[in-house]
């Protein structure tokens, strides 16, 4: 039995997030982590419920605001292996400006996106990656707006790790979660799953007839490339790791982190504050 | 005690001034006491400080000056009239304007003269120390710590040419406060954080809070803090809260605008018991309001913001002191009940600097989260325990783990949406309430025992308040007594209630409009007041104007 295992979910039979939930718990299992090691964290959503159904610690905070409690909660204790897990209204729509500004800071966290193209917990309503001219019972005359695509928004907002993944492909996905964790800094995967309930176009089988992995001789470090290949979201929609570069973490860039004591244990001095109140006389 | 004003266009050094004029004030025994008044602009328009000093406590900005040095017309037309019989106006040379209590000096001349214009500023410096019959003992040890090394020759010179032109026309005061410290609020706020171990401060720089962003990210390195600017006030306190679930003591900090934003968290922090700080650097709103002026309009928001109900506590920093030691209490009280723990300061208090007495870090002792749980049963985050205070444990510091929910959960953390457990939960959450009410601070009581009318105030109107208290009761025929509030919610109100017993009136002076405090009391205790004072046009009252306003009333 798997060690991160908990209780019965209240998911849709059928729905993408149970293959995610699966593979996610064999990728930690795989990596030797253990339970009290793992923080899970997200915000509000059908995937946002991830958390709840894994036996780990778990910060189950507001919508759209797990990018910023996740990235302190590792900046306060980098022992801790941080897994955003949370669905695409969460992360882009009511979280949008955080994603793109912790793309920035880059903190070692990784960032699974359920990403549905529709709001589940609400019922069918157009999210963020919804497509363009969807019906929907909000979006009536069909979705006006152009959707939004993660992995060339963070490609260009300079993550260092951006992968597509897709719920029905487990191996795959088990393998990219893998190295999203094993990542040092920022990584973002944004994989496609089906909502069965509520988005009648972008089903099981319309991803797995477009879905493709990667070329073998893709080089993910070719940024042009990278953001050509993210653009690639028609009949054809590539699988993997689109784009990887080394950075500086957050950690290593703040002078306070990279003394490597994690922030909890760094106990201030009272002889600091002893000087401090000096300077005022 | 003396009072004089700084005043001139934003860009024309009057901080500068202002901070060597105070330091020298301070070694040479003096209590300082400075406001500022400014304007949200970066050059140009009317700035100016209020620097009162002497030789005994001094709560309160006057508006009878001895003094004014002026940078421009303007601030000698503004201020004229507030300049007590032999008071006089120092400027340069330049300026236009002739009025008879004028000491004109050649400062931008002398000062271009010497190579640097920027050193005119420490030539009035000079004249001042002369004026009020200072000695130039201290100048070389206060300049070292102000200006950079090179400049320091140049403006000892400045000063000694400026000291050199005036005429000496007060007396030098005996005081015994140059062992104090010096700071503004917002500085004693942030050291008050520092000295409590705060290790993680996350806030979008937003006027008058921004000086304490700015004051820990300059200890940031020596004190072992992260400071992090966030991307807007909802990240800010999504951030503190999150460092807080996993064992960094966090504060976040903003003024009324900000804190909009950081609603719904406030109520995240509240139903998931992780504990935080949240300072309210108070500004005039609503909006955008007056971004770098006064007010205590947030009290009944910062005391019922966020939908649903959970406990939290208010402090209202009324001093230097509070600014200290308020914080320490803030983040125990925050720590031991696992709740939001609001203070409230103002752009009056945060930045206005005053001599305090050394802060005590003798007995500083933090709460601590629980290091592990070591009983049979399961750990479970919030189990129902009798006073409601569940043991916190840090998410990978054990093998247990740590679960946290904004949902409505069971113990464990998990959703449920059982009628029962709803009710369970809620229960627990207000039961810490009890043990809280238990801790509070009553209001500090100013004033005669045997008082006939009753002032009640909270927060930064505690000094004028006590001023005011003080001169009204120098006439023998007047009984005045005030209580200022620096817990505020949960209100304390038995002191209040034994005091309202025996007042033939209450008076409420408060710097909002519709008498918030007054509007709290009658709702907690039905205690009416009979009379409000209230000031609300960005400027803070000063003991003299409560002093006015009480006798235009009849006493």
């Amino acid at each position: 039995m798997n060690t991160f295992n908990t209780y019965e979910t209240a998911w849709c039979p059928g729905c993408g997030n149970h293959s995610i939930l699966k593979c996610l718990k064999t990728a930690l299992e795989e990596l030797g982590k253990a339970p009290h090691e793992v923080l899970m964290v997200a915000g509000i959503g059908q995937a946002a419920k991830t958390p709840q159904y894994i036996s780990a610690n778990s910060f189950c905070g507001l919508h759209g605001r797990s990018l910023p409690a996740a990235v302190a909660a590792k900046i306060a204790n980098e022992k801790l292996t941080v897994i955003v897990n949370t669905g695409d209204g969460d992360s882009y729509g009511e979280g949008g400006n955080h994603f793109i500004h912790n793309i920035r800071r880059n903190v070692d966290i990784t960032h699974f996106v359920n990403d549905n193209q529709i709001y589940g917990l609400t019922k069918g309503q157009a999210s963020p990656t919804t497509c363009e001219g969807q019906v929907t019972e909000v979006q009536t005359n069909g979705s006006s707006n152009t959707p939004l695509n993660p992995i060339l928004m963070a490609i260009a907002s300079g993550a260092g790790f951006v992968a597509r993944a897709f719920s029905g492909d487990t191996e795959h996905l088990i393998n990219i979660m893998k190295q999203a964790i094993l990542y040092e800094g920022y990584a973002i995967v944004d994989i496609l799953q089906p909502c069965v309930s509520f988005n009648k176009v972008n089903t099981f089988s319309y991803y797995k007839s477009r879905v493709y992995h990667l070329e073998e001789d893709y080089d993910s470090s070719n940024k042009i490339l990278a953001l050509q290949k993210s653009m690639e979201f028609d009949n054809q929609i590539p699988i993997g790791v689109i784009y990887k570069e080394i950075k500086p973490t957050f950690h290593q860039k703040n002078k306070v982190l990279s003394q490597g004591i994690p922030l909890l244990d760094n106990k201030t001095d009272v002889e600091i504050v002893k000087k401090l109140i000096s300077e005022f006389i | 005690m003396y009072n004089i004003l700084i005043g001139g266009a934003a860009g024309q050094g009057i901080d500068t001034t202002v901070a060597i004029l105070e330091k020298l004030l301070k070694k040479s025994g003096y209590f300082v006491y400075t406001t500022r008044d400014f304007m949200s602009r970066i050059r140009g328009g009317h700035n100016f400080s209020l620097l009162r000093f002497g030789n005994e406590i001094i709560t309160s900005h006057s508006d009878n000056l001895d003094g004014i040095i002026a940078l421009n017309d303007e601030t000698a037309l503004l201020h004229k009239y507030k300049l007590k019989e032999n008071g006089f106006i120092l400027c340069d040379s330049s300026l236009s304007i002739e009025l008879p209590q004028m000491i004109k000096l050649n400062m931008d001349k002398v000062a271009k003269e010497l190579g640097n214009k920027n050193v005119s500023g420490s030539i009035a410096v000079g004249a001042i120390l002369k004026i009020f019959g200072e000695s130039l003992n201290n100048i070389e040890d206060v300049l070292i710590t102000s200006i950079k090394e090179q400049y320091l020759e140049l403006n000892i010179k400045a000063i000694n040419i400026g000291y050199e032109s005036v005429e000496k026309k007060f007396e030098h005061m005996i005081g015994n406060f140059s062992d104090w410290m010096i700071l503004t609020g917002s500085k004693a706020l942030g050291l008050g954080a520092i000295a409590s171990e705060l290790k993680f401060y996350s806030a979008y720089p937003m006027s008058p809070s921004t000086s304490i962003m700015e004051y820990l990210a300059s200890k940031s390195n020596e004190a072992d803090i992260v400071v992090e600017q966030a991307e807007d006030e909802i990240a800010a306190i999504n951030m503190a809260i999150g460092a807080s679930y996993t064992g960094a003591r966090s504060m976040t900090g903003t003024s009324g605008g900000g804190f909009c934003l950081m609603v719904e968290a406030l109520g995240l922090s509240g139903i998931a018991e992780i504990p935080i700080v949240v300072v309210d650097v108070q500004r005039p709103g609503p909006a955008t309001g007056l971004p770098t002026r006064t007010e205590q309009a947030d009290l009944k928001f910062v005391i019922s913001a966020s939908q649903g109900e959970f406990p939290r506590m208010v402090i209202a920093l009324r001093n230097h002191e509070d600014s200290f030691y308020q914080t320490i209490r803030a983040f125990n009280l925050a720590e031991k009940y696992q709740i939001p723990v609001i203070i409230l300061s103002d752009q009056y208090l945060g930045d206005a600097t005053s001599s305090v007495k050394p802060y005590d870090v003798s007995n500083i002792n933090m709460t601590e989260p629980e290091k592990n749980y070591d009983k049979e049963d399961e750990y479970l985050r919030y189990r129902f325990v009798e006073d409601g205070i569940s043991p916190r444990l840090l998410p990978g510091k054990s093998k247990n783990l740590v679960g946290i929910d904004s949902d409505e959960h069971d113990e464990r953390g998990w959703i449920t949406e059982s009628a029962k457990m709803r009710t369970q939960m809620v229960d627990k959450r207000m039961k810490k309430l009890e043990k809280l009410e238990e801790e509070l601070q009553e209001p500090e009581f100013l004033g005669q025992i045997n008082f006939d009318t009753l002032l009640v105030g909270w927060g930064s109107t505690y000094g004028p308040i006590s001023e005011a208290i003080k001169t009204l009761n120098e006439n023998e025929n007047m009984k005045y007594g005030a209580l200022v509030f620096g817990d505020i919610y949960p209100l304390p109100s038995k002191l209040l209630e034994e005091k309202a017993a025996h007042a033939k009136n209450i008076i409420n002076v408060e710097q909002n409009a519709t008498g918030q405090l007054a509007s709290l009391i009658r709702e907690k205790t039905g205690i009416k007041c009979s009379r409000s004072i209230l000031k609300y046009d960005g400027r803070q009252i000063s003991g003299e104007e409560i002093v006015a306003e009480i006798l235009k009333g009849g006493h």
